[in-house]
């Protein structure tokens, strides 16, 4: 079984990730089902359906739909697999996931003039190899703009952090 | 011609000074967008939305319908230059396209891709102005348990119709209809799945789905993919242009068959995705040098590109008369419209005709300023994907992180941002279809009221979906469509038996 996989590129193959989604995807059914019940599924008398009427054969939907797929790929567990991406691709999306996921927790702190200025000198520095004065200009330039854009012009405020309370904008 | 005399109307309301300068800044902005990784017609639109909150609600959709006719152009330059499909209905114009490039012939290529979109559009936009009155005059006899019928099509179709597994399809689209249910009942005011958390209180906003799973999720599969912009450089000359021309007037067969194509799979929910591959495949089935197709035979451009925008455009027609979009950007669309206070369905045309033939006025004039910009601008959008990744990823991600947050000034929807983008990822890879998810959850509590209101009518009892001709015969062909994956299993069976 490992034989196929290996003969392409090492990979992983779609087992687990197939699992793990319809999993997730049963849990929210069984949530929705049982935060309908707890609203009412019925049907109140002079009033209509209660809130839960409707989600209750969404969530049945969900559960039905997603216990399918689940079967299916827990029947499949000992074949072959489809590969669902090779290490080596998985890395290239972990270079971005990993930045990503700190920027947007950056963003809550830090506001998004901050991050976005971090974010992009440090693609740019790090995977673009560019060099200082142009990884400067492109990475206070962006927030600069985005400044200028939405403060100024549309008047849209953006997350603001601690350097720009200290800085009275 | 009641239609002919409404549209002159509309050209008088969309042909002033401001609106055209409206619609090249619409045009330039969804070309930018559909040349750019990671930013789509959808997502794309649903970043902007907030920043016409202030403008005419005239203008403002003016320029997102003309964000989108750019954003359909855009997808089709890098396909051919650079064999990267900038949006998923350019992966066909790609099999002909790029060839031609490689060939020399990129201005042919390109020149008969724009000409086609064009060609396409256009006779949506003429199926648009006749039929969208007839509908919306047609559905203006509907009561709720007709719209809940055409609703439950909508969503039946795409089981049937699309090429993702059913289940998958099927657990998708109740996902979406779940997170569109969190929140406050907007009828008995309980509070749904909120467990507490007051983020949840007005529930998930499809725009803040939109650009996660479209645009985040799309640049974690642009960085899986490793991205080399190996392209070909393109400038376009007026005697090309005329010469390729010349030479797509011997395929109007294959022109008019693909804008069939593309306005039967637009209106029906089919989408643009499909009915390019479905032109394209026609193009080569029909045509007497089938070996050619794939080495650069502009026939291969043409079909799918024809179709592609006659489907993109055609999926207006049932968003404007029925309030029912036909693809994920006709959805923000009509995003749009909900938050202008706007609601699209059949009483749109009686209250609003300045506004609804102002904008298929726009129709015409944006795809027409769209051919002219895309034709004279291409060796700059070019050099735009010479630009490294390396800028223009985590370029995006900021546009995509602020589009987020403006929606409604809140921190939470630019982490529930990352969050849809993982799934967009994980979606993506595992083949789970994602528009029928983002229609759920735009239309989710419009198919919940309307059934509600029909089991209202009914006391509670289903009886009422089979109470006439009109509402049996949706519901039929609904769960004919939801049934479909099974008939080549059933035929398998019976096959095998006897």
């Amino acid at each position: 079984m490992e034989r196929s996989e290996d003969a392409a590129e090492a990979g992983m193959s779609n087992r687990w990730p197939e699992i793990l989604v319809a999993l997730f995807l049963f849990a929210i059914g069984v949530i929705v089902v049982s935060d309908s019940i707890r609203v009412g599924t019925g049907w109140e008398e002079g009033e209509g359906p209660r809130a839960g009427y409707f989600p209750f054969y969404i969530g049945s939907i969900l559960l039905i739909s997603s216990g399918w797929i689940l079967i299916g790929a827990l029947a499949r567990i000992r074949k072959p697999q489809p590969q669902f991406a090779t290490w080596e691709e998985l890395r290239s999306v972990m270079q971005m996931l990993v930045p990503l996921s700190i920027y947007i927790v950056a963003v809550v702190f830090l506001g998004l003039y901050v991050s976005s200025f971090v974010l992009i000198a440090y693609f740019m520095k790090v995977h673009g190899k560019f060099g200082v004065i142009g990884t400067v200009l492109t990475s206070v330039g962006v927030p600069l703009a985005a400044f200028m854009l939405f403060e100024r012009w549309f008047l849209v405020p953006l997350p603001k952090g601690p350097l720009e309370l200290m800085l009275g904008l | 011609m009641e239609e002919l005399n409404n549209l002159m109307h509309g050209f008088s309301v969309a042909l002033t000074l401001p609106n055209l300068g409206f619609m090249v800044l619409g045009i330039t902005l969804g070309i930018l967008i559909g040349v750019l990784p990671g930013l789509g017609g959808a997502n794309g639109i649903a970043i902007l939305l907030p920043l016409t909150f202030s403008m005419d609600q005239t203008s403002a959709i003016i320029m997102l319908s003309c964000i989108y006719w750019g954003a359909l152009f855009g997808g089709a330059i890098t396909s051919i230059l650079f064999n990267i499909p900038g949006e998923p209905w350019s992966v066909a114009t790609t099999f002909d396209g790029f060839p031609m490039a490689q060939q020399g012939r990129a201005g042919a290529a390109l020149t008969a891709a724009f000409t086609s979109s064009f060609v396409g559009a256009f006779f949506a936009v003429l199926l648009i102005t006749f039929l969208a009155p007839l509908v919306a005059k047609f559905a203006l006899k509907f009561g709720a348990a007709e719209m809940f019928a055409v609703q439950m099509l909508t969503f039946c179709s795409f089981v049937g119709m699309s090429k993702e597994p059913p289940a998958k399809t099927l657990a998708v689209m109740a996902l979406g209809f779940a997170m569109a249910a969190v929140g406050m009942d907007t009828v008995t005011g309980t509070l749904r799945m909120t467990f507490g958390y007051p983020e949840l209180l007005k529930g998930f906003d499809f725009l803040i789905a939109v650009i996660g799973l479209f645009g985040i999720g799309e640049i974690l599969l642009t960085m899986e993919e490793g991205l080399a912009f190996k392209g070909k450089s393109a400038k376009i000359q007026l005697n090309v242009v005329l010469q390729t021309w010349k030479e797509l007037l011997r395929y109007w067969r294959t022109s008019l068959r693909s804008v069939l194509v593309g306005c039967w799979m637009g209106v029906t929910p089919g989408g643009a995705t499909p009915a390019s591959f479905m032109a394209y495949g026609l193009a080569r089935r029909g045509a007497k040098d089938k070996d050619t197709f794939g080495k650069g035979n502009i026939e291969g451009v043409v079909a799918p590109e024809t179709a592609a925008h006659a489907a993109g455009t055609s999926a207006l027609l049932p968003m404007l008369t029925l309030g029912i979009p036909g693809s994920p950007t006709a959805a923000v669309l009509l995003g749009g419209l909900l938050i202008w206070g706007l609601q699209p369905g059949p009483l749109l045309f009686t209250e609003k005709p300045d506004f609804v033939w102002g904008l298929i006025a726009s129709m015409y004039l944006g795809n027409i300023v769209g051919l002219i910009v895309v034709l004279t601008t291409v060796p700059w959008w070019a050099a735009i994907l010479r630009i490294p990744f390396s800028v223009i990823g985590p370029v995006i991600i900021v546009i995509c992180a602020i589009g987020a947050y403006t929606v409604h000034s809140s921190i939470f929807d630019v982490v529930m941002m990352l969050v849809f983008g993982v799934f967009g990822y994980l979606f993506k890879k595992l083949r789970y279809p994602l528009a029928p998810l983002v229609l759920a959850l735009v239309l989710g509590d419009m198919a919940e009221s309307s059934f509600r209101q029909s089991m209202l009518l009914s006391q509670g009892s289903l009886d009422i979906f089979w109470a006439n001709p009109l509402v049996a015969g949706l519901m039929l062909l609904s769960f004919t469509m939801l049934l479909w994956p099974i008939v080549p299993a059933l035929k398998h069976y019976l096959r095998g038996r006897g």
